[in-house]
């Protein structure tokens, strides 16, 4: 039996992993077999993380968290949790290898998935000119005409990326204010490139087996009309990756997991929850980073006390 | 049997006029999430090798047949089956989840 799982291995899951190491618990991190490192995987410069007055690659910090956590002696593994019974005692990961782990401490550190529109044909059309990931796909858009939908930080960030390749972009936003950093806004606004189109929803996907364009909706005037596009770009937000507890845990009214005051605890003893699963507001590298501290603090004491 | 690299002179060959249904990976060098789901493409070629075949498209190299294919989005994950596409998916994601998907041409 482990002390502490730790599922999830973006800056939380690493940051509890770095703690609880260091506490001596040989943490078993149970990464996910194709996106180990999260959210800031996709991510090109990050320029606000503490320590780095020059910047660097989110994939770079990513490998940085992952060195310390093993060099503590942190073991992860490159596979995917399919089902957890956190009521049991001691607590059961199962992986989708078949593989089964039991542990008297369970970490939650799953994050959040990006958000579809949620139209009809959005799955059809991806990779066929819809995406989620300008690093990914942007390089596929060059001297085209593309849309960014959304208005905060990683559609500004998106928009920014994607004026490398494309001819020129779009950013289509339900208000006439952006949520964005005030610097990421002023950047995205001197760019050349980049259009914003306000008050606008995207009512509709066109185009049969490649998007051709949308239709948008005025949200103030209700007047509708269609552009031609060859590629849109989503950035409208993310949901917690909660549907391994849904069923076992409580969660809050926007379906983050419930956690005690500023601890980490869950309605579970012994299951600890940290970063971006928990929190609706901050979402960033460097509270999520501390979320995960405190869930390897109160890991610690658990098993102490147990 | 792992998966070996197609071009698109040898397309039609390798995949069109296979009897066997052939899934396509359409790839890149910069591609982080394409490395990830590559060695778990592998596993599948060789475990299923009776059932599909496994290739690699390089969208850098071959850009003629992403275009032909709209490839817009990678990893891409084509399945051909009688020179024409009968199921793709996008994205990297795990091993179960592909051999789920997989399911009608593995049976």
């Amino acid at each position: 039996m482990r002390e502490v799982i730790i599922i999830g291995s973006g800056p939380a899951g690493y940051t509890a992993a770095i703690y609880a190491a260091r506490a001596g618990l040989k943490p078993l991190m149970i990464a996910s077999s194709v996106e180990p490192g999260g959210e800031l995987m996709k991510t090109t410069e990050v320029e606000n993380f503490p320590g780095f007055p020059g910047g660097l690659m989110g994939p770079d910090l990513m490998a940085k968290f992952q060195e310390q956590a093993e060099s503590f002696g942190t073991e992860i593994l490159l596979q995917d949790v399919v089902e957890v019974d956190l009521k049991a005692n001691p607590k059961i990961v199962k992986c989708g290898n078949g593989e089964v782990f039991e542990a008297k401490a369970v970490i939650l550190a799953t994050g959040a998935a990006y958000r579809e529109l949620g139209l009809p044909n959005e799955k059809a059309l991806s990779g066929h000119g819809v995406s989620w990931c300008a690093t990914c796909d942007g390089f596929f858009f060059r001297e085209k005409t593309i849309a960014v939908v959304g208005g905060g930080d990683s559609a500004m960030e998106e928009a920014l990326f994607l004026t490398r390749f494309a001819s020129k972009v779009y950013v289509i936003h339900r208000r006439d204010t952006l949520k964005a950093s005030k610097i990421m806004q002023d950047r995205a606004k001197a760019n050349p490139k980049i259009e914003f189109i306000w008050n606008a929803g995207v009512e509709a996907l066109l185009g049969e087996t490649k998007l051709s364009g949308v239709k948008l909706k005025d949200t103030v005037t209700g007047q509708e009309s269609e552009m031609g596009l060859d590629g849109l770009f989503i950035a409208i937000g993310n949901d917690p990756r909660v549907w391994l507890v849904e069923n076992q845990l409580q969660l809050t009214e926007e379906k983050f997991i419930k956690v005690e005051g500023r601890s980490s605890k869950t309605t579970i003893e012994g299951v600890f929850a940290c970063g971006d699963v928990i929190d609706p507001t901050y979402r960033q590298a460097i509270t999520a980073a501390g979320s995960g501290c405190v869930a390897a603090l109160d890991a610690e004491h658990y098993i102490s006390s147990h | 049997m792992g998966t070996k690299n197609v071009t698109t002179a040898s397309f039609q060959a390798d995949v069109l006029d296979n009897p066997k249904p052939v899934m396509v990976d359409f790839w890149a060098e910069w591609c982080g999430p394409c490395r990830m789901v590559s060695p778990i493409l592998d596993e599948i070629a060789t475990e299923y090798s009776d059932k599909i075949e496994i290739v690699k498209v390089n969208v850098d190299e071959e850009p003629e047949l992403a275009m032909k294919y709209g490839v817009t989005g990678i990893p891409m994950m084509a399945v051909f089956q009688g020179g024409a596409i009968a199921k793709q998916m996008v994205g990297a994601r795990p091993k179960n989840a592909i051999v789920e998907d997989l399911a009608s041409f593995l049976a």
